[in-house]
């Protein structure tokens, strides 16, 4: 009468949808949510190790609330039953227990939250999907149209006549099983059958005439095997099919991004924290558009060097500055190893906007002559302290690198900058970066 | 009727293989049907992983189910909870269909799966074809046809109008849940010739209803009185629309001026469910005392007999203490009577009643005191009674006092709360009294009921909660709820708060100001 069923191997992720479901209902909540956390998270996280984990997010349960009807908990006349009755008797009178602030379920009746905060994890799809929601990279269509092709070859379907080394052995197996069996062709174990019944045959000490017989009536039916085998091939050219190929332009999905960081004396630990925050997002956020990323981290002081993540964020280094040494430096790598014809180049560029006088100069002309001509979109983010953001309250007013860079920047769209004060400014900072351009922009 | 003859045991190891869980179905099932003379439906028991038991979770345990966000809700909820440690997962779902299907988790050991076995398979088994609450509003064999007809149709209405129609009205179905069910008898369904009669009436109603309406149209003919209508015409309109009705959910499927056809379907299937789902809530003490009765027993009799060894006897004893354990009121753990415990207890209590009573259980059980055959007594409560009849019938002065139950009286005109009943003679009664009420599901929930509603005129939708005790709505779910019954309806809706005692309006609460 009983009956057991394994359904261990059924799919799982039966609430896939429901929980879907559940995101789109608080997109709200969680956005703010996930934008919230991007000021705090450490930049550790940003290593694909960590962040592929899951992203706790709490969103406050009043977005998604379920309303019954129910009693609210203060009121005339309730009788509770308890059990383990230490040394009451009747009568006895207890003070009312001040759990939940004076009356109870005052709290709970006041915004309706029976439940606490709710939290569950996101993904680093997820995260990263909402994180950038709305985003678009700058000049990426445009530029698409042009240089960036790569042919690869992509496959073709099947035909008839290839090269040898195209055969595509389990299309050509098919037909030919197919035509042996129509032909008739007679098998290997039929032929082996009739060869071992001969043997036995043989092997018969004194054969008799009948058995002479049948002998010679097999080795008969064999030979006509034989020749039948002879002619009907186990290939046969008809059954013979090839992969084919054709070449497929398509455009080029690999992106490099260089990050540029002063590193002297001036930059401070706060100054640097946000620099490394900005990057972060440039990075994640480049990194979830294009398949095939690399960044190249270039530091700078009176000279620049090209250095690894690791010695990026966290080596420590003082000396002056020269920002036209770090331009140039990206100058070379990008001719030494990534082409423009192949490659999307980004730019971002961080500083506190000092520099070596009439250096400032040199890099909008260093900028405008040799960089911007390759890059795909170029950003500099100048780190001000928190008492200049009042003073520095239009774009026009700045320092020698911020208004050279304001010259270069009427020339060319696809290079931006900004000012950055503290932590929170970030995010927004670089969505106004990112956030698509309404007029097409660009050459 | 017992052997105490030492069969050799079923297994010794702890991990479970598919024979092995089949050798234990039958000698369970031998000592259920035989013994225990249980009644079930067939056993369709099937295996799952931990993340299969969630998702089966967050659908109230239902093996389809359509799709919805609250469901989404409860499965990230339970699913943090369960990987931040927080919470383990049960050790079986089971079902009130039929066949009656149980979920065992694949991580439990062979002795868990011979305890969760005895305990869904056998006891809720029985519990659910049997009791009659069940029996009467629940269609155990159809279950799994309906629910896959609601998930198609949820999906296909999705389809047509959008995610975010649908959506509008089960949540503000969902909202309305537990007001969607009859609570007092079943409306008999017809049978296919009865179906058919009827539809003939109705079509020849129709038919003629055309003629009739060209002689009661306005332009025509009479047309509706106008001014005041008189008491006698309110209580027509309301018998037309077979008011008062609690069940508005009902209600607003068959009398909303502005749903089309499919939402009044969805909002059937919610109120459906609700319904099937209806008696669970009544029964938790019964019916958890049941299965941990018969698992008990079971277990027992699997070790008297030599079919478990020592080891597995413990382990399973092991959990089911666990199970069944009482934390008193001012311990930390202590959230509520355990309806494992209070159930098995008292099931338990029956079963010494009837074998060895005493004075005071013949005083208290004339009826089976000392009849010795606990088996059948037993049967028949698990049959005839929910929570809180069961508790008023079968709660002795000794388990009382086993418990040491007391009462204590809140009072909000009182600074300080009362002990008013405590475990002795003058309190017995009221004990029972009082642990039954808290148990009726007619004093938990609200009672709301549609109470009028003026077709011809501005189309309020009048609904009237009596209050109890002085215990009214909370107010920030009221006012959500009543805007999801003004989405269903269409128009205005009221919620008018009357004394049970004396009539009088405690509150007032309407759609319309809290638009303004």
């Amino acid at each position: 009468m009983h009956h057991f069923i394994d359904r261990r191997r059924n799919p799982s992720g039966k609430s896939l949808s429901n929980r879907q479901r559940l995101m789109r209902r608080a997109r709200h909540y969680i956005k703010e949510t996930v934008d919230k956390s991007v000021a705090n998270r450490s930049i550790r996280d940003t290593k694909d190790g960590s962040l592929s984990g899951h992203e706790i997010i709490t969103i406050p349960v009043k977005g998604i609330t379920e309303p019954r009807f129910v009693h609210s908990s203060a009121g005339d006349l309730r009788h509770k039953v308890f059990p383990g009755n230490k040394d009451f008797v009747t009568g006895d009178r207890l003070p009312r227990p001040k759990l939940n602030g004076a009356e109870p379920g005052q709290k709970s009746s006041k915004d309706g939250e029976g439940e606490d905060e709710f939290s569950f994890g996101l993904t680093r799809n997820e995260y990263l999907d909402i994180l950038f929601e709305g985003l678009e990279l700058p000049d990426l269509s445009k530029r698409s149209v042009g240089k960036q092709e790569t042919i690869s070859q992509c496959r073709g379907g099947i035909t008839t006549s290839g090269s040898p080394s195209n055969l595509n052995l389990v299309r050509t197996m098919r037909h030919s099983l197919g035509r042996r069996i129509a032909l008739q062709r007679p098998s290997d174990a039929e032929m082996q059958r009739l060869e071992a019944q001969m043997e036995r045959l043989l092997r018969i000490n004194n054969p008799t005439a009948e058995i002479l017989d049948q002998h010679k009536k097999l080795s008969q039916c064999l030979e006509k095997m034989e020749r039948r085998r002879s002619v009907i091939g186990f290939i046969d050219p008809v059954d013979l099919r090839f992969n084919t190929f054709r070449p497929e332009t398509r455009p080029n999905y690999k992106a490099v991004i260089f990050c540029l960081m002063d590193v002297s004396g001036s930059m401070q630990e706060r100054e640097k924290d946000l620099a490394k925050r900005f990057f972060m997002l440039v990075h994640l956020f480049i990194d979830s558009v294009y398949a095939e990323t690399e960044i190249v981290f270039i530091r700078h002081t009176q000279i620049a060097e090209d250095v690894n993540e690791e010695t990026f964020f966290y080596d420590q280094q003082t000396g002056g500055t020269i920002v036209s040494s770090a331009l140039e430096k990206m100058r070379d790598i990008i001719a030494d190893r990534y082409s423009p014809d192949e490659w999307n180049i980004y730019g971002a560029q961080a500083s506190d906007g000092e520099n070596y006088s009439q250096d400032s100069a040199k890099c909008a002309d260093l900028l405008s002559k040799a960089l911007l001509p390759v890059c795909q979109y170029y950003a500099y983010v100048e780190i001000i302290p928190e008492r200049e953001k009042k003073l520095l309250t239009t774009a026009d007013a700045g320092g020698e690198l911020w208004q050279a860079y304001r010259r270069v920047q009427q020339i060319w769209p696809r290079f931006d900058i900004e000012r950055v004060a503290n932590r929170d400014h970030i995010y927004p900072l670089f969505r106004t970066l990112f956030s698509p351009k309404l007029t097409g922009s660009g050459a | 009727m017992r052997s105490q003859k030492k069969m050799t045991p079923l297994f010794t190891g702890c991990s479970w293989s598919f024979d092995l869980l089949g050798q234990a179905h039958d000698a369970i099932s031998k000592i259920a049907l035989d013994e225990l003379k249980l009644d079930i439906y067939p056993n369709q028991i099937e295996i799952i992983s931990a993340e299969q038991m969630l998702d089966a979770y967050s659908c109230a345990g239902l093996p389809l189910m359509y799709q919805h966000w609250s469901f989404g809700k409860r499965f990230v909820r339970d699913e943090s909870n369960y990987r931040q440690g927080r919470s383990g997962l049960a050790y079986e779902i089971v079902i009130n269909s039929n066949p009656c299907i149980s979920y065992n988790m694949e991580e439990n050991s062979m002795a868990m799966q011979i305890l969760v076995m005895s305990h869904a398979a056998f006891g809720h088994n029985h519990f659910f074809k049997n009791n009659y609450l069940f029996r009467d509003w629940t269609d155990a064999s159809s279950i799994h046809d309906y629910l896959a007809f609601a998930k198609s149709f949820i999906a296909q209405c999705e389809q047509e109008y959008g995610d975010e129609e649908v959506e509008a009205v089960l949540d503000a179905a969902h909202a309305l849940q537990d007001q969607g069910v009859f609570r007092y008898g079943r409306v008999a369904q017809p049978t296919t010739k009865e179906g058919e009669a009827m539809q003939l009436l109705r079509d020849q109603y129709a038919n003629q209803k055309n003629v009739l309406d060209l002689w009661t149209d306005r332009h025509f003919g009479t047309c509706e009185p106008q001014g005041n209508l008189t008491q006698i015409d309110v209580a027509e309109r309301r018998k037309g629309m077979q008011l008062p009705e609690e069940n508005i959910l009902y209600f607003l499927e068959k009398h909303s001026p502005i749903l089309k056809p499919w939402q009044r379907q969805v909002i059937r299937i919610v109120r459906f469910l609700a319904q099937y789902l209806y008696p669970q809530k009544q029964t938790k003490v019964i019916n958890e005392g049941c299965a941990t009765f018969v698992h008990h027993y079971i277990i027992n009799r699997l070790y008297e007999t030599g079919q478990i060894t020592q080891g597995t006897f413990l382990e399973i004893i092991h959990n089911h203490t666990n199970v069944v354990a009482q934390p008193e009121f001012d311990s930390p753990r202590f959230s509520g009577i355990n309806p494992y415990a209070l159930g098995f207890a008292m099931m338990e209590d029956i079963r010494r009643i009837c074998e060895n009573p005493t004075r005071e259980d013949r005083e208290w059980f004339p009826t089976f005191a000392g009849n010795n055959d606990w088996a059948s007594v037993l049967r028949d409560a698990w049959r005839n009674y929910r929570d809180d009849s069961f508790i008023l019938q079968f709660l002795s002065p000794h388990l009382i006092r086993k418990f040491k139950l007391f009462a204590i009286t809140d009072n909000a005109k009182q600074p300080n709360l009362i002990v008013s009943q405590i475990h002795n003679r003058e309190g017995y009664r009221n004990i029972r009294r009082m642990l039954a009420k808290s148990y009726d599901i007619a004093f938990l929930e609200p009672d709301i009921q549609v109470v009028d509603a003026n077709m011809s005129g501005d189309r309020e939708l009048k609904l009237n909660h009596t209050v109890h005790d002085g215990i009214q709505l909370e107010t920030h779910n009221r006012v959500e709820v009543l805007r999801h019954i003004k989405q269903l309806w269409g128009y205005e809706v009221r919620l008018t708060g009357r004394d049970q005692k004396n009539d009088e309006v405690c509150y007032e609460s309407t759609t319309a100001t809290t638009a303004v």
